[in-house]
């Protein structure tokens, strides 16, 4: 990383114990030493961004006029909704140098709670106030399951992939008992309807929720103490601990957080298929996983961002659609997604490597 | 000077057991306001229990802490922050992601808006420079990831940070451990400008000549207890060695609790030298 220039070195030899020193002030215009176009230059999404534009002109010149139109993207943008809503969640269990495979499990849990909530409460002509309780006990299943799992990777020290593979576990088993393996299709007309295949101003509900949320929870991510804690957690939770951080604390409200966007998801999910999916999703964590990873997270923690995991979740749906489009087998993507995942992560090796001095 | 001051901190006779192992046997301990003072000792004296006990990490059994003449409880490093004492680990406790001026306020934040938590990333900024260029310590980029900084820098930033919220005492742990020629002497530069704003160091070290080159005054802990204190002035790397190991004992003040300490303290109790070496 380029540095600005340094201090003064005009104060002469005397070096009096203060000495005038230049503020090098951060510039704040668009191309000064800490400009959005600077940073994100030096950013670890920027490569990422690169990728899928190079893919997506790729496309275009191959398929002109088919591939990115509006009505393309607006089928991407649907499909990828609950994935790039899981992975909100799992950018900060990543930040924290955890991990949480419990998601698409999570996603199907909240959906068959609130789905037998609704089998018990209505029906498919359930109301407005009803649908409402319904998404509530959804987002509070997946919430409290992340919390649960939360306590067992900050208190108990269980390491996060035995944690959550736990969690997956106890997730998928409560979804088969529960609904006693046939999925519930007894969806509200107005959840159906509204989160589920409505929009607003020719935009998809699903688009809309997950778009939103992507920009909150990013906010929070860039802007806030509780992102600045999981970041410095992921980075040294002893020096976290140190300065006075409830370490413990944090983590299980980042697993809580990953727990609520599943559960969110999973309302989404229902609402989308107006079904519960129950076997639909058991690949989901490691989609999930691999766009964070894709986006430029690191595995070890303390480094990422919600604008590189945006990326990393479209980067897989783009491949798929634009193969399809230009004609090659679609199974491709399956490879070519490896194959990107691989790369990210040897240039996050290569990253930290070139930058560690001592 | 520092014979007529008030102490600033304190410990008298603590005393910290570690199941069998007695790590603190009635050991005291004295610094005095904006004076370098040495904590030394061979390994297993008990310094890092007494530097935990002192900055807040651990409770001793027993035994008191003073902090300018009124006794005090530190149950966590938070009471030791209160009281103005700081800690710069060995390690440095840097969150090595984080940049600079987010490190020097971590746990700290300064907030734009409050009941969200948003951060003043600005003015963290701002302070950060300023707090730098307050020590003298010349950092290219405060928004730099810290671990792009050579070891140095980083030490710089932990010192900045302890600075920067210590009003009374700085405890540093080996801080040269680590580093090599330059960075050290830059690290000595550091603690002398330190102890040039007021403030009290605390130096932890094994480095004998540096200990005389940086402290105003040298106490030695052997096994448990305080053995010897000197004037860094007045004093030589044999004595202060000879303090370490038992062949010299100038301290006879406190009575240690067990009699493995006392007999090694009444066994050599008269110091080979002159026995100038006092506070």
């Amino acid at each position: 990383m380029t540095t600005g220039t340094t201090g003064t070195g005009g104060t002469g030899t005397g070096s009096p114990p203060r000495r005038e020193y230049t503020p090098q002030r951060p510039g704040s215009g668009w191309f000064g030493p800490r400009s959005l176009a600077r940073r994100s230059v030096s950013a670890g999404e920027t490569w990422v961004l690169a990728a899928l534009i190079i893919m997506m002109a790729i496309f275009t010149v191959l398929a002109p006029g088919k591939f990115l139109t509006t009505n393309d993207l607006s089928l991407i943008s649907q499909g990828a909704a609950p994935f790039l809503v899981m992975a909100i969640g799992e950018t900060f269990v990543i930040l924290t140098a955890g991990i949480d495979l419990s998601v698409g499990f999570v996603l199907v849990l909240s959906g068959v709670v609130a789905g037998e909530y609704y089998v018990h409460n209505g029906g498919a002509s359930a109301g407005t106030g009803t649908v409402w309780i319904g998404v509530l006990i959804g987002l509070a299943t997946g919430g409290a399951f992340g919390l649960l799992q939360g306590l067992a990777v900050a208190k108990a020290k269980i390491p996060p992939l035995i944690a959550t593979l736990m969690g997956l576990g106890v997730a998928e088993g409560l979804s088969y008992l529960i609904t006693g393996g046939h999925d519930l299709s007894t969806v509200p007309g107005k959840l159906a309807s509204s989160i589920g295949q409505g929009s607003l101003g020719g935009v998809q509900w699903l688009i809309i929720i997950s778009f939103l949320a992507t920009l909150a929870f990013g906010l929070i991510l860039a802007y806030t103490r509780f992102g600045r804690y999981t970041f410095a957690i992921g980075s040294n939770p002893e020096a976290a601990r140190r300065v006075g951080i409830n370490v413990d604390w944090h983590l299980i409200k980042v697993y809580g957080l990953s727990g609520l966007m599943a559960g969110l998801a999973g309302i989404m999910n229902l609402a989308y298929f107006s079904t519960t999916t129950i076997s639909g999703h058991p690949l989901d964590n490691l989609t999930v996983i691999t766009a964070v990873v894709i986006g430029g997270a690191s595995l070890f923690g303390g480094r990422g961002s919600m604008l590189g995991t945006f990326i990393g979740v479209f980067i897989p749906e783009m491949l798929a659609a634009g193969l399809i489009i230009i004609g090659v087998n679609q199974y491709w993507q399956y490879i070519l997604t490896g194959l990107v995942l691989g790369a990210a992560v040897y240039l996050d090796q290569i990253r930290r490597r070139l930058r560690e001095r001592t | 000077m520092t014979e007529v001051a008030e102490p600033l901190l304190e410990a008298r006779g603590l005393v910290k057991h570690y199941g069998h192992v007695l790590a603190l046997d009635s050991a005291s301990f004295t610094a005095y306001p904006g004076e370098v003072v040495a904590l030394i000792g061979d390994n297993g004296a008990g310094k890092s229990t007494l530097v935990k006990t002192l900055s807040g990490a651990i409770r001793p059994d027993r035994g008191e802490i003073l902090v300018e003449g009124r006794a005090v409880q530190m149950s966590s490093p938070l009471d030791a922050r209160r009281y103005g004492i700081e800690t710069v680990y060995q390690d440095l406790a840097l969150a090595p992601d984080l940049d600079a001026a987010a490190n020097l306020h971590l746990g700290r934040e300064i907030y734009r808006f409050r009941p969200l938590h948003v951060l003043n990333k600005a003015e963290m900024r701002k302070r950060a420079v300023a707090a730098f260029a307050d020590l003298g310590v010349e950092l290219p980029d405060v928004t730099a990831p810290v671990v792009t900084l050579s070891g140095g820098q980083r030490q710089s930033v932990a010192v900045a940070r302890a600075v920067a919220y210590a009003s009374k005492i700085i405890f540093m742990d080996e801080p040269t451990a680590a580093l090599g020629v330059v960075q050290r002497e830059r690290v000595l530069d550091n603690i002398r400008r330190v102890r040039d704003r007021g403030i009290a160091v605390v130096l932890i070290s094994h480095n004998m000549p540096e200990v005389l080159a940086v402290s105003d005054r040298v106490e030695v802990l052997r096994m448990g207890h305080r053995v010897a204190r000197f004037k860094a002035s007045e004093a030589t790397v044999e004595q202060l060695v000879g303090a370490m190991t038992g062949a010299l004992t100038t301290e006879d003040a406190d009575e240690p609790v067990t009699g493995a300490a006392a007999t090694a303290a009444g066994g050599n109790g008269t110091a080979p030298g002159d026995g100038r070496g006092q506070a």
